[in-house]
């Protein structure tokens, strides 16, 4: 086991709606398992960004805890410096939008986070150079802007980013929503390639192929409640 | 130096060159409103009344004394905080300012009349300058002049250290035209005042830093900055960067003053004064490439000057010592000291060679 | 391990008549005393920075951070100051500390990058004269090791070496606040204060100089605080933020999760109009 969410309750207080709350996560629930690939799904406003954002503490948890264990920790409570070593070395997270700095290449995007965990620059530039390669993103692109590419093209630049230093617990946010068939294809082969056993990911999917192609289990989602956790085999069927 | 001795002199002393009040307190005699009064009813009269009373009716050495115990009390100051610039009422004088007022209130403040004085001005004797300043002098403090180094109490100078050593018994007078340092860097007195205070000199080594890196090494001309006992950041005033060495550890006592700025600062004997340069972009005097072509020394500052025939000669800008020079060639920079090996700077034996680029010839070094 | 903490700190402009704390603030809405007219600029306002974090402070004019900058910074400013501004390596609190001291600490330990950068460059200076001011005044004597490292820290912060021994004057903007950080940086301090660093600069100008200063923030370990009614600054820079409204810290928290998740009213109100 690697995470324990206990009855997980995030409400926002929308101060222009004259303090009206939005309920965002209801009482979930979940273990997630060491090295397993959980696939989380559910319509919009189900629930799922919420599930990822306080997992990863962009989101202040309102009741309920997150226990990571290997650090032994409640995430819902612990300080923020405990949060940023953790997300320093262990715990990633990546949302379907590139957070791109303006001019700095597409390499240099996928490898800033190993050089700033201490990797040389020549070594985080090589395994960019790969897993953009392995994603299909045309070599002359490697060194262009991201700011001028197509959707398609930034978001492989940003599940390259997500992927380049293999956290412990990864959290990925629909980061193929924006790919064509045949470079998502590429990336669940990039995904089972690159992470080994000792990746878990939490990730959230749109896309029935990739969910079957990726996950152990499925947790699904509804209305901020758990609606079912199930292994990825009985997951045909379930609509999501 | 001797001691001063205070004298008034009123319109009833008839002549600048016999007596002197000598009861030794200060200004009494011309009365509490100050100046000369003069019997007369007109300014033709007034004028007609003083007309052949000489210098009757100026102090003795030409100041009055309350102005001249200030420039004392300055000069004091001076010494007990060696390169800070003390502030004193700088007086008009019968020159512009910018001419050597601040040296003449100080010489004319320490001078007495067993005082013997000689003026230098950029190392000659001869200037229309100096001249005029050594005979105010003569005239109102009665005192013997000079142009021999040797032979002087008080040396006052314009740009140049003699290349002769200055002796314990010796005042060295230096006028100044710009008396801060810092104003290379910065205009504001204001925020100069601020960085002498606390020592803060970071701006004067950065205009050092851009020096070498626009010449490869330090290229003062003059006024080249120097530390002072450790402390303050001092303009030595324009002399040569030859003559700034002779500062440091020196037996005789060094004051600058600036009449514009109305400042005195001073440099008391053995002090130690350090020219500010990099460790590896040392300080570096001036270098000649032939010797003197009246005397033929090598170990002095030269100069070129052009004869009344039209000729150009590289000669040793310290005239004086350079017509000694022409009769004793060999003659030593101490030649008049009881002792010898004295350190005054380049071509002497114990001046500190990793800090100095010799003359090209080597001098007379042994 | 803390480098940085300041505790309580509180900074008035005026003759305060004692009660000036407890009407003004947030929930007052106002930071001027209604009973004695004294600003209060910032008051109570605690916080602590470890070795290499970054820490951002938010809010719009008059919302108190420039004072707070420098009191941490230990800038003389007009005023009555209160409060305890402690640093790794030295004794006491430094607001009560004598000139030596905090002068000792200002060109060692603890850079400021003005917001205008008049005041923390002397632009008829070279810029790499500008940044060998500060080891030149730390009392190094050797030229070539000062030029090595001027030339290292233009290398660094992106500034064309063969501009460095041009007047800062013939800079562009964006490149004078590069010679500003390198200066900051120059005596490797353990925290920088940056008082709103892109004031002055093109929006496209901006980002550049931001990410420069990150990398090399990230590459040297040191602390940061960045100053900004920018939101977009401490996104980019911040790890921790504060938000400041009437002298009165209002939220803080981790920087995404301010932007993300903003819980005061304030907050919400600035991120909506300027996202």
């Amino acid at each position: 086991m690697i995470l324990t969410v206990d009855t997980l309750t995030k409400r926002f207080e929308m101060h222009v709606l004259d303090g009206a709350t939005v309920v965002g996560l209801d009482g979930v629930s979940v273990n997630v398992r060491d090295g397993e690939f959980l696939a989380v799904v559910g319509p919009s406003g189900s629930g799922k960004s919420s599930l990822l954002k306080c997992l990863y503490q962009t989101y202040e948890v309102s009741s309920g805890s997150i226990r990571y264990h290997p650090a032994d920790v409640d995430l819902a409570t612990c300080d923020d410096r405990t949060i940023m070593r953790l997300r320093g070395s262990e715990i990633g997270y990546t949302s379907q939008f590139l957070d791109e700095i303006p001019r700095v290449s597409a390499v240099d995007v996928v490898a800033r986070p190993l050089v700033e965990s201490g990797m040389p620059a020549e070594s985080a530039r090589e395994r960019a150079r790969d897993l953009l390669s392995e994603l299909g993103l045309p070599g002359p692109l490697f060194e262009a802007y991201p700011a001028t590419f197509s959707g398609g093209e930034r978001q492989r630049v940003n599940l390259a980013q997500a992927l380049a230093p293999r956290p412990r617990l990864l959290l990925l946010d629909e980061p193929t929503s924006a790919l064509d068939p045949e470079t998502r294809r590429l990336a669940v082969d990039l995904i089972r390639a690159d992470l080994g056993p000792e990746t878990t990911v939490v990730g959230v999917f749109h896309n029935h192929e990739m969910v079957e192609a990726l996950a152990d289990r499925v947790l699904v989602l509804g209305d901020g409640r758990r609606r079912d956790l199930l292994p990825v085999a009985e997951f045909e069927g379930v609509v999501a | 130096m001797k001691p001063t001795r205070t004298g008034v002199r009123t319109v009833s002393e008839p002549d600048c060159g016999e007596s002197h009040a000598s009861d030794g307190t200060t200004g009494e005699a011309t009365g509490e409103s100050g100046g000369t009064p003069v019997e007369a009813e007109d300014v033709d009269g007034a004028l007609a009344a003083l007309d052949g009373a000489g210098l009757a009716g100026y102090n003795y050495a030409y100041l009055d004394e309350h102005t001249k115990r200030e420039v004392r009390r300055a000069v004091l100051k001076a010494i007990a905080i060696p390169g800070h610039q003390v502030p004193f009422a700088s007086r008009p004088m019968p020159l512009a300012r910018g001419w050597g007022t601040g040296g003449i209130q100080t010489t004319l403040s320490l001078l007495g009349p067993e005082d013997t004085l000689k003026v230098i001005d950029q190392g000659s004797d001869e200037s229309v300058n100096a001249a005029n300043i050594r005979r105010l002098a003569e005239r109102t403090a009665d005192v013997e002049t000079t142009t021999d180094t040797t032979a002087a109490d008080v040396i006052q100078t314009r740009h140049r250290i003699p290349e002769e050593v200055l002796d314990r018994d010796q005042v060295l007078v230096l006028q100044v035209p710009v008396t801060d340092p810092l104003r290379k860097v910065d205009p504001s007195d204001a925020a100069n005042r601020r960085r002498h205070a606390h020592a803060n000199y970071g701006k004067m080594w950065v205009h050092l830093y851009e020096n070498v890196v626009e010449y490869g090494e330090i290229q003062v001309a003059s006024r080249y900055p120097v530390t002072v006992a450790g402390r303050y950041l001092m303009d030595p005033s324009p002399i040569p960067r030859w003559d700034v060495p002779k500062l440091n550890d020196a037996d005789n006592l060094f004051l600058f003053a600036a009449g514009r700025e109305a400042r005195i600062y001073a440099v008391p004997p053995h002090t130690d004064v350090e020219p500010l340069a990099f460790d590896d972009r040392p300080f570096q005097v001036e270098r000649f490439d032939a010797p003197c072509e009246a005397c033929g020394a090598t170990d002095t500052y030269r100069t070129a000057v052009e004869t009344d025939e039209g000729d150009r000669l590289v000669v040793c800008n310290d005239t004086s010592f350079c017509l000694k020079r022409r009769e004793d060639a060999g003659l030593a920079k101490d030649h008049h000291l009881d002792r010898d090996g004295v350190d005054w700077g380049p071509g002497t034996p114990d001046a500190d060679d990793t800090d100095q680029e010799p003359a090209t010839n080597g001098g007379d070094r042994t | 391990m803390t480098v940085l903490s300041g505790t309580g700190l509180t900074r008035l402009y005026g003759d305060p008549c004692g009660d000036c704390e407890s009407l003004t603030g947030d929930d007052a809405g106002r930071n001027r005393c209604p009973a004695c007219g004294t600003i209060v600029a910032c008051a109570d306002v605690s916080l602590d920075i470890e070795r290499g974090e970054v820490l951002g402070v938010v809010g719009e004019s008059g919302s108190g951070k420039s004072s707070l900058a420098e009191l941490l910074a230990l800038e003389r400013g007009e005023g009555h100051s209160r409060g305890s501004v402690r640093f790794d390596g030295y004794e006491g609190n430094l607001l009560e500390s004598d000139y030596d001291t905090r002068t000792r600490l200002r060109n060692d330990d603890l850079a400021l990058v003005h917001q205008h950068i008049r005041d923390g460059l002397t632009l008829s200076f070279s810029g790499g004269g500008n940044v060998a001011e500060k080891p030149l005044a730390a009392g190094e004597r050797s030229f070539e090791a000062v030029r090595e490292r001027v030339r290292s820290l233009f290398e660094q912060l992106e500034v064309p070496v063969d501009r460095m021994d041009d007047p800062a004057e013939t800079y562009s903007g964006g490149m004078q606040r590069r010679v500003q950080l390198a200066r900051a940086l120059v005596t490797d301090p353990a925290v920088v204060v940056l008082d709103e660093p892109t004031t002055g600069l093109d929006v496209s100008v901006q980002a550049r100089v931001l990410d420069t200063f990150r990398r090399v923030q990230r590459e040297r370990g040191v602390a940061a605080v960045v100053v900004s009614h920018d939101l977009g600054v401490v996104r980019l820079l911040a790890d921790r933020t504060l938000v400041m409204r009437h002298g009165r810290v209002v939220e803080r928290g981790l920087t995404d999760r301010i932007l993300e998740d903003p819980h005061h009213a304030y907050t919400q109100q600035l991120i909506n109009s300027t996202l």
